[in-house]
């Protein structure tokens, strides 16, 4: 059965794989950090990850503002817009059981979806590709913008960890998920906090979605194909663990993409076939056990 | 009324740093708290003492702003902190200690006792901490709850020094410690008092408390029973016991 794999095919699948993994670590981050400090699983992840894209292909058409300008502009426009909605919406939410923040991020996913779609209709729109070409490297054709996204995914993830982990800002955050009551008997403004973490989660999704216009088309429902299997990633890398998030995200990538080569008929089923044996095994996550049950 | 209660009443009026008055709090809808009022003076310590269950803890969380469900009033020198968030209750110069400790398992020893920011000034320097706490500097690299209990207790104490707070409302730092360890918090307590900051203290410990503290405030019921100097603690121990039940 595996006769026909050629080296073309098996690395053009991974790389692919690379590159939805880059998304995946990505979006997933963003969540599992907003699910830390705020216990809200952020439904709305998707909508606001498309809706950076959408705000590049604005950007581009009407102002043409160029892909690198979108680059920042997006994800800080979108942040805005969702720290606007975390004082006006999540706030109100934050005693309640953290089903009403999942319903109400979920319901916020639809408008927004459904409102683009009104508008802009529901077929994809091309953005073009800001870096063309490629080079050959004998064993398989390698895009630029495809390496751009990859290593771009990874700096920001890694420079993401470093900053929650090896800064005083990441100790505040740290702090706050295990115990926000005591982090603000010290003087720090928690709720102040809360507004920029999950701008700063949505921002991450924005900018995925900026990194995504260029691969994927600029489409309303590009948001809810991906999360899909974002969320699975959540749920096999330890929900809030960011570590995890990030790994979980590359690694079933790349997973996909080899079970497209070496067994194409499983490739959409596999994430949740691992979800399955990972919550088999450790129910709360592969790589949780750092302040579990800490609340 | 004699001259030594007016003189005692004169002295309440000049150097209350924190008054509570007719405090009362709610867990949801229940309520812990039934009209407290009690002085805490500048420099003085004082040890909130009763049963388990009376309102110790609570009235410390409502200073703290922690409980937010609260009325009646709590001023510190002129100014009106019912109604105000924690952070901006903490940042008027009031530091908690609460009684799990809340060490970060997160954080390292240096990042937990490094995490408070300094407020305002007047606080104690890393250095300094680390000199007063060299414990903490050997361990300043291990997870933050790998600590023993006592040196976590210290841990806690520690890193709320460094925030130039004047005021600390500490929730029993000798439970559950071995007597060695509670000595040595008894010790560090007396040390903070001659240092000139003004310390509140939930106990349950009785003989700890008589050591440590200038007055005692009897909890009873979420109430105030009874407001007790050293002096009297000393000599009507029997009265003591009845509050506590023991």
């Amino acid at each position: 059965m595996f006769e026909n794999i050629t080296s073309q095919l098996l690395f053009g699948q991974i790389l692919l794989g690379l590159i939805n993994g880059s998304f995946y670590a990505m979006l997933s981050m963003g969540l599992a950090i907003i699910f830390g400090l705020m216990n809200v699983v952020n439904f709305a992840h998707g909508a606001q990850y498309m809706l950076g894209a959408f705000v590049a292909w604005l950007l581009l058409t009407f102002l043409g503002v160029p892909y690198w300008g979108a680059l920042v502009i997006a994800p800080i426009a979108v942040a805005l817009l969702g720290m606007l909605m975390e004082r006006l919406l999540l706030r109100r939410l934050q005693n309640l059981d953290h089903l009403y923040g999942l319903l109400a991020t979920y319901a916020v996913s639809l408008i927004v979806e459904g409102l683009i779609r009104q508008r802009y209709g529901s077929t994809g729109i091309p953005y073009d590709n800001p870096m063309p070409g490629g080079m050959n490297l004998g064993f398989m054709f390698l895009p630029y913008y495809r390496v751009w996204v990859v290593v771009f995914s990874l700096v920001t993830c890694i420079g993401t960890w470093l900053l929650i982990e090896h800064t005083k800002l990441g100790a505040y955050l740290r702090a706050a998920n295990e115990n926000p009551n005591i982090v603000e008997a010290f003087g720090i403004n928690v709720p102040k906090m809360v507004t920029l973490t999950y701008g700063f989660g949505v921002g991450l999704a924005a900018l995925s979605g900026v990194l995504a216009a260029p691969i994927y088309q600029v489409s309303p429902s590009m948001g809810s194909n991906v999360m899909i299997v974002v969320f699975a990633v959540v749920v096999i890398g330890g929900m809030g663990s960011i570590v995890g998030a990030m790994a979980t995200g590359y690694m079933l990538g790349i997973v996909e993409g080899l079970t497209k080569v070496l067994y194409p008929e499983a490739a959409s089923v596999v994430i949740f076939l691992f979800m399955i044996v990972a919550l088999f095994m450790r129910p709360s996550g592969i790589f949780s056990g750092r302040s579990e049950g800490a609340r | 009324m004699n001259s030594r209660v007016v003189a005692a009443e004169d002295s309440r009026l000049a150097s209350a740093m924190l008054s509570i008055e007719n405090l009362s709090a709610w867990y949801a809808e229940s309520r812990v708290l039934h009209g407290m009022s009690f002085d805490v003076r500048e420099g003085e310590v004082l040890t909130l003492i009763g049963r388990n269950g009376a309102g110790k803890t609570t009235t410390l969380r409502s200073i703290m702003g922690v409980v937010r469900k609260r009325t009646g009033s709590i001023r510190l020198g002129a100014e009106e902190l019912i109604g105000k968030r924690t952070y901006e209750i903490a940042r008027k110069g009031i530091a908690y200690c609460p009684e799990e400790r809340a060490i970060f398992a997160s954080l390292s020893v240096r990042e937990n006792l490094l995490l408070p920011p300094v407020l305002r000034s007047g606080g104690m320097s890393n250095e300094g901490l680390f000199k007063a706490f060299p414990n903490l500097q050997a361990r300043a690299a291990s997870q933050g709850t790998k600590l023993s209990g006592g040196e976590q207790q210290m841990l806690a104490i520690a890193r709320i020094l460094r925030t130039g707070s004047r005021l600390l409302l500490l929730d029993e730092p000798s439970e559950g410690l071995a007597p060695v360890v509670v000595k040595e918090i008894g010790e560090l307590i007396l040390r903070l008092k001659q240092q000139g900051f003004t310390i509140v203290l939930v106990e349950q410990n009785l003989r700890f408390a008589k050591k440590v503290a200038d007055r005692h405030v009897v909890v009873e019921n979420g109430k105030v029973a009874d407001v007790l100097t050293a002096a009297d603690l000393e000599s009507g121990m029997d009265r003591v016991q009845s509050y506590l039940g023991v």
